[in-house]
């Protein structure tokens, strides 16, 4: 009997962690759902990542592993994923909330003419149903949402919901699908531009800094923190519109909203927008030479100083642990 | 050639507004809540107005929402749309996004022909981050989300877009939706003359039936049951000493404590 379908994502033959996370929670949503656990997996070459995802928790994995779906097109992907929708009707269907998975989901959901619910943190089963619990207005409120009518949607934050141990004895159904793979939209390219980087939405650790660095030739005190510690580097509004560093580094309502487990504040007042994108973080240090600043309402460990001696200290501290730790 | 340019936008609250609980127990308290344009929705129309300015065509912005939303449509023309078509109905109040997208899509058909379709890649608030794919599905156009560039030529555009930690590049015929990412553009500030102007271009106000919508496609699939503040966060450890004993015992902290390094 169906019951949950995963999206997973894969570019290059990999598998992105995030759907992974979402198959090891559909797998723990499975007994009060009924049913067993697809996934769904598409492009060129993604047969190979069967075993893999049969080991995560998929009972059945459909596969479209087509030469003509060779990176990543909405049109295309929408129609596979809707195919297994329509041929297997499954009562959950869930995403991972990164880039494919917010290009993707709404497609695939319109196709359906089900809700979606995107970027859930929460998901709890009663007597059936699905309930899910989500960040509204970057998270100064969380919703709980509800469904009518089936499938049931939702979108999982990724570096949220636990990746369950793998068990390589589990060996999953392979189903091949076909599916025209034409695409009025499809990438022809990478920029360079960017290229790289750890994404801040999936970093465990991240680094920030904001205007009490005073100028953009400060900034490496906070990259050599963030070296230090393995972290990626984020950066208040204030800054970002200054033009320091790039957008892509902004954190709160209208950059990126991130759960690290630690999230190191430099400099940073502490904006409630800013404190909007960073505050489900599970631990918040906040270095700030205002006693007053907000970011220490929010943070778990404060430092009261300028970040000018702090962060050379702090930096050199951390790579002694790391070095101690081999 | 000449472009017919569709530009979907929300009013959402501030982000500056501090976030309460109304009694309902399921929505924000809206009183001194300060109403903007969503910001992703201001590169949307920018980029309108730029493409407009290089090719020719016409501008025509979209909403869905209460009276108070006339505003964020007034302040899309004074910075120089043509016009404006306003979705307006009580069976809208419960709307998801999927109904959303439906009414939208219903007020894009009423305008003829269209060769782009803009919007903001999220409503800032409700941060879905759906309405772009859902119209492109209704509408039967492909999508571009999270534009970062947008190069509009004969038939196509070229489009950058952001996924993580890099960009891609992609090519869609036209036409299009096109979600506009922070980056795409630096958002112009209306004029005093603009905001004149803005007075006297129409705001076209259609109803639920006006888009097409029954009892059938307004339910919404999506219900809000319970909304809350996030819990709050225990107090401060402040870290006393110099700033080299500060250094030392942050990293012993969160090592042995924290357990995050």
């Amino acid at each position: 009997m169906p019951g949950i379908l995963t999206f997973a994502e894969q570019r290059d033959g990999k598998l992105r962690r995030a759907s992974l996370e979402v198959l090891s929670e559909a797998r723990r949503l499975a007994g009060g759902v009924g049913g067993s656990v697809g996934t769904a997996v598409v492009g060129k070459g993604s047969e190979a990542l069967a075993a893999e995802l049969g080991s995560y928790g998929a009972d059945t994995v459909h596969v479209f592993d087509d030469p003509g779906l060779v990176s990543y097109a909405t049109e295309s992907w929408a129609r596979a994923v809707a195919q297994v929708i329509a041929e297997t009707s499954p009562t959950v269907v869930l995403f991972p909330f990164s880039a494919m998975g917010k290009d993707l989901a709404p497609r695939v959901a319109a196709k359906a003419g089900a809700g979606l619910a995107s970027d859930c943190v929460l998901l709890e089963v009663k007597d059936g149903r699905l309930s899910a619990r989500r960040p509204m207005y970057a998270g100064k409120a969380y919703a709980t949402v509800e469904w009518e009518g089936e499938p049931q949607i939702a979108s999982l934050r990724p570096n949220v919901f636990a990746l369950g141990p793998p068990d390589a004895s589990r060996k999953p159904t392979v189903v091949k699908g076909a599916v025209d793979a034409a695409a009025r939209a499809k990438a022809t390219g990478t920029s360079a531009a960017g290229e790289g980087k750890v994404e801040l939405t999936e970093a465990q650790i991240i680094v920030s800094g904001g205007r009490g660095l005073k100028g953009p030739e400060h900034f490496h005190l906070v990259q050599g923190l963030a070296d230090a510690l393995g972290a990626a580097v984020g950066a208040s509004r204030a800054v970002v519109d200054a033009g320091w560093v790039e957008h892509q580094m902004q954190v709160g309502q209208t950059g990126k909203t991130v759960s690290p487990t630690l999230y190191v504040a430099c400099g940073i007042s502490g904006a409630i927008q800013h404190l909007a994108g960073m505050s489900s973080s599970r631990y918040i240090v906040a270095i700030n030479k205002d006693p007053d600043a907000p970011i220490f309402k929010v943070a778990d460990y404060g430092i009261l100083g300028d970040v000018f001696e702090v962060l050379p200290k702090l930096t050199e501290a951390a790579k002694a642990h790391q070095a101690s730790r081999g | 050639m000449p472009l017919q340019i569709a530009v979907c936008i929300k009013q959402v609250p501030d982000t500056e507004t501090r976030v309460r609980i109304a009694p309902d127990g399921k929505s924000i308290l809206e009183t001194d809540v300060n109403w903007i344009p969503s910001p992703y929705d201001e590169f949307a129309i920018e980029e309108a107005l730029r493409i407009k300015e290089a090719k020719g065509g016409e501008v025509v912005l979209v909403t869905v929402g209460p009276d108070r939303a006339q505003s964020a449509l007034r302040t899309g023309l004074a910075m120089g749309a043509d016009s404006a078509v306003h979705v307006k109905d009580a069976a809208l109040d419960g709307a998801d996004t999927l109904v959303t997208a439906r009414a939208l899509a219903g007020a894009i058909r009423t305008l003829g022909t269209v060769d782009l379709v803009l919007c903001g890649q999220q409503g800032v608030g409700g941060d879905n981050s759906q309405v772009p794919g859902l119209l492109a599905e209704m509408l039967d156009f492909p999508q571009v989300t999270v534009a970062v560039k947008i190069d509009v030529q004969d038939g196509k555009a070229v489009v950058e877009r952001e996924i993580e930690g890099a960009r891609e590049v992609w090519e869609t015929s036209l036409p299009a939706v096109i979600s506009a990412q922070k980056g795409l553009n630096e958002p112009r500030y209306a004029s005093l003359k603009g905001i004149m102007a803005a007075k006297k271009k129409p705001i076209q106000v259609l109803d639920a039936g006006g888009v097409g919508l029954d009892a059938a496609t307004l339910a919404p699939r999506v219900r809000v049951v319970a909304m809350e503040l996030p819990p709050e966060r225990p107090a401060v450890k402040m870290i006393e000493g110099d700033s080299g004993t500060q250094a030392k015992e942050l990293v012993r902290l969160l090592h042995e404590e924290a357990k995050v390094i």
